[in-house]
């Protein structure tokens, strides 16, 4: 099961798959984990020793700058070798398998694979065939997972509203149906016992049996974000329009894009966050991306020292900084 | 081992219990079997003189099982098994007559490749191979194949396998000039435009996962669709493997009309459901996609009442790279020759079907959707015998596993359940060593 894969005997990470099959203990110590990085983070030489020698592989067969990025700061912070590959089309176009890409970089005796893949479960396939050494991080598997997103997320709730996630509302707002973000938030929320979770998206982009996710289904923006704490906004790919999703992003907007205006209707302290990149003008408009409830930017910080918790742990530190 | 038999040899199998439900028979009876026929049951004709006895007591003895729909992958795709490997399958799980489906490379549109299917199975001898031609040129949806050729070169129906019609207005031609001909249509119910890429049912599992998942209504809808035209064509027609309550549901109505429609289940949909690709699990990656437990429920119940009168195998055997990707790039299928009979049996032992019933589902009910004189041991029918003993176990691993295709999610089952003697035409091809 997802859990048992990632998790070894004595209940520390092995990979890090999907927040699916973590329990609440383990995701806040990552958490706690995190915070303790920050530190090293803000500090004027951002470099701690704990994985010198190893070496990580970011495997990316999807494009990627913000995650891509900070897992790489994330691993020079620790001082490990990082290397790049970016596989959107050559190996696939000259015949290699996946299984051979990897074997390949395995011979190189890489340490830790960080993956990002079009496929849901790709990561679990490559767990499921690495070396017993090597650790496997998801960076994003299709529309399944994006595990490390959604503790940053977390991190960034937790740091602006408190650890009792018990009495926050939180939703979520736009394609649900093809994120991988999304439904990597959904299980972290529900395992930090989230007072309420909602997810706001017209019917197409809502997918089949949602509330089984333990959600709140709403289709109306102003009911759904209604008292809300927290509002997460995500990014509404262009291709949508294509696919009979959507008529188009102008009324995309009008219906699901959050404006000052309509921010009332959500609490008068309400965090408003952001995977990012933006679309400005589809999603939300500047005055709430640069406003005074956005943390979008304090995500992609934060983004670097829940990397660094996870890579390391992964690597089987369990007290990543003592300092 | 066994000696060479020949046609002219007289059989006599002793002592099993006799199934054959197109006769209504169920009893312990001798069957005597000259020159490759039923010559009689129960006492022999007169100076039959048997120069072979083979001991079936403890066993049943049943028609040899008809299979609607394995692929063999030859021509075109013998890197994942060819006919030598999927007869000598075949005629260990006791399958005699297996049909396969026209989507071969290339794919089955003239009497050449109806011949060089039937002269290789011929050749090897284990099993009898019979062709679905294609209903479209290439399966390409939108010209029509020569099915005049095709049924004069002995295909068994014409299908587009899962390759979609361009419209439905080339559905509607493609089955009128199949009706001209009396051809059977096979039809793999599927709205390509609702089931678009998807990989798994559209349901909690799929949300779950994030798989694109492929919805009840892409069967439903092409089903309804499908009535509406069989109905105004007045084709015979038969839906392949359906996989939803609510299709079934359909089917049963237009039976009740009187509609010429038949309809099977593939056996992997009467134990497996969405649930069973909780961990990414690729041998659980099938097109159609398994469904829900209710569907597995009403899938059983509508073999028990007739609706379903077939259940096939399915039968896609892949070579192991084939599955070594992610889940939504694995290619579909199970491979399913070896288990037909002990995964039916099962349902016997699950009490879903009666002994007799299910002999019926793996015989007589299939040949008769292929009008094939074959699913049965009456006097002067081709002597296709399978003689299994019901209480022996094993295990279902790559040591007995004999198809060439790996891919089962039932790897690792303990079977009941084992063919001991497979007779096609009264020649023995197949003996359980030791």
């Amino acid at each position: 099961m997802n859990g048992s894969r990632q998790i070894d005997n004595h209940g520390r990470l092995r990979h890090f798959l999907s927040i699916e099959g973590l329990n609440r203990k383990l995701l806040t110590d990552i958490l706690d984990a995190a915070e303790s990085f920050s530190g090293v983070t803000e500090q004027t030489v951002k470099k701690v020793p704990l994985l010198r020698g190893k070496t990580i592989v970011n495997l990316f067969f999807e494009a990627s700058t913000r995650t891509r990025t900070t897992f790489e700061l994330a691993a020079k912070r620790l001082s490990a070798d990082i290397l790049n590959i970016n596989i959107t089309q050559s190996s696939t176009v000259k015949g290699e398998t996946l299984l051979d890409t990897l074997r390949n970089l395995e011979a190189m005796h890489v340490d830790m694979f960080v993956v990002r893949h079009a496929d849901s479960g790709a990561a679990h396939f490559i767990a499921e065939h690495v070396a017993p050494h090597v650790s496997v991080i998801n960076a994003g598997d299709g529309r399944h997972a994006h595990p490390t997103q959604a503790l940053l997320d977390m991190f960034t709730i937790r740091r602006t509203k408190g650890p009792d996630f018990g009495r926050l509302r939180v939703a979520i707002v736009g394609d649900i149906m093809h994120s991988r973000v999304a439904r990597s938030q959904i299980h972290a929320l529900n395992l930090l016992n989230t007072g309420e979770i909602r997810i706001v998206a017209p019917k197409t982009l809502t997918p089949a049996h949602a509330e089984s996710l333990g959600v709140h289904v709403f289709h109306e923006l102003r009911k759904g974000i209604e008292d809300a704490d927290v509002i997460i906004m995500l990014r509404l790919q262009r291709e949508r329009m294509q696919g009979a999703l959507l008529p188009s992003e102008h009324e995309y907007y009008e219906l699901f894009g959050v404006t000052k205006a309509k921010l009332a209707a959500a609490k008068p302290d309400v965090t408003i966050m952001h995977p990012g990149p933006i679309n400005r003008g589809v999603e939300m408009d500047s005055e709430v991306a640069d406003g005074p409830h956005s943390v979008i930017l304090a995500q992609v910080t934060h983004g670097i020292a829940v990397r660094m918790a996870v890579m390391s742990m992964a690597m089987h530190h369990k007290e990543p900084v003592t300092e | 081992m066994t000696a060479p038999a020949t046609l002219t040899q007289k059989l006599r199998l002793k002592g099993g219990r006799v199934i054959d439900p197109a006769n209504k028979v169920d009893d312990i009876l001798d069957v005597y079997i000259a020159d490759g026929r039923i010559a009689a049951l129960g006492a022999a004709p007169e100076g039959f003189g048997a120069t072979r006895e083979i001991d079936a007591g403890g066993c049943i003895v049943c028609p040899g099982l008809v299979d609607l729909c394995a692929r063999v992958r030859e021509p075109g795709q013998e890197h994942k098994a060819t006919i030598a490997t999927e007869s000598v399958a075949a005629a260990a799980g006791g399958i005699t007559t297996l049909c396969c489906p026209p989507d071969t490379n290339p794919v089955v549109e003239t009497p050449a490749d109806i011949e060089l299917i039937r002269l290789r199975a011929e050749k090897i001898g284990k099993t009898r191979i019979v062709t679905l031609g294609a209903l479209t040129h290439g399966l390409d949806g939108e010209r029509l194949s020569e099915m005049a050729a095709l049924k004069n070169a002995g295909c068994v129906g014409v299908s587009n396998a899962l390759r979609p019609l361009a419209n439905t207005l080339v559905q509607r031609r493609a089955l009128e000039y199949a009706a001209t001909f009396d051809l059977t249509v096979f039809l793999h119910p599927n709205d390509h435009w609702l089931s678009a890429n998807g990989c798994a049912h559209e349901g909690r599992v799929a949300t779950r996962l994030g798989l694109p998942g492929i919805p009840e209504a892409a069967e439903t809808a092409a089903v309804a669709r499908d009535l509406t035209l069989i109905e105004q064509t007045g084709i015979r027609a038969h839906f392949c493997h359906l996989t939803t309550a609510r299709a079934v549901n359909m089917v049963a109505r237009a039976q009740f009309d009187g509609l010429p429609v038949t309809a099977d289940v593939a056996i992997p949909y009467l134990y497996l459901t969405e649930v069973d690709i909780c961990d990414f699990d690729s041998c659980c990656h099938v097109i159609p996609p398994l469904r829900t437990t209710q569907d597995r429920q009403h899938l059983r119940e509508a073999l028990k009442r007739g609706t379903l009168s077939a259940v096939c195998s399915d039968h896609q055997p892949h070579e192991a790279d084939a599955k070594l990707r992610a889940f939504p790039s694995t290619e579909p299928g199970i491979s399913g020759l070896d288990t037909l009979l002990p995964l039916g049996l099962r349902l016997v032992d699950e009490h879903v079907l009666e002994l007799g019933e299910l002999i019926h589902r793996l015989t007589a009910g299939p040949a008769g959707i292929l009008s094939l004189p074959f699913g049965t041991l009456s006097v002067g029918a081709s002597a296709d015998v399978c003689i299994f003993d019901p209480d022996y176990t094993w295990q279902l691993n790559t040591d007995t596993l004999l198809s060439n295709g790996h891919n089962t999610p039932f790897m690792n089952w303990e079977m009941k359940g084992r063919v001991i003697h497979t007779l096609l035409a009264g020649k023995l091809v197949h003996s359980l060593a030791g």
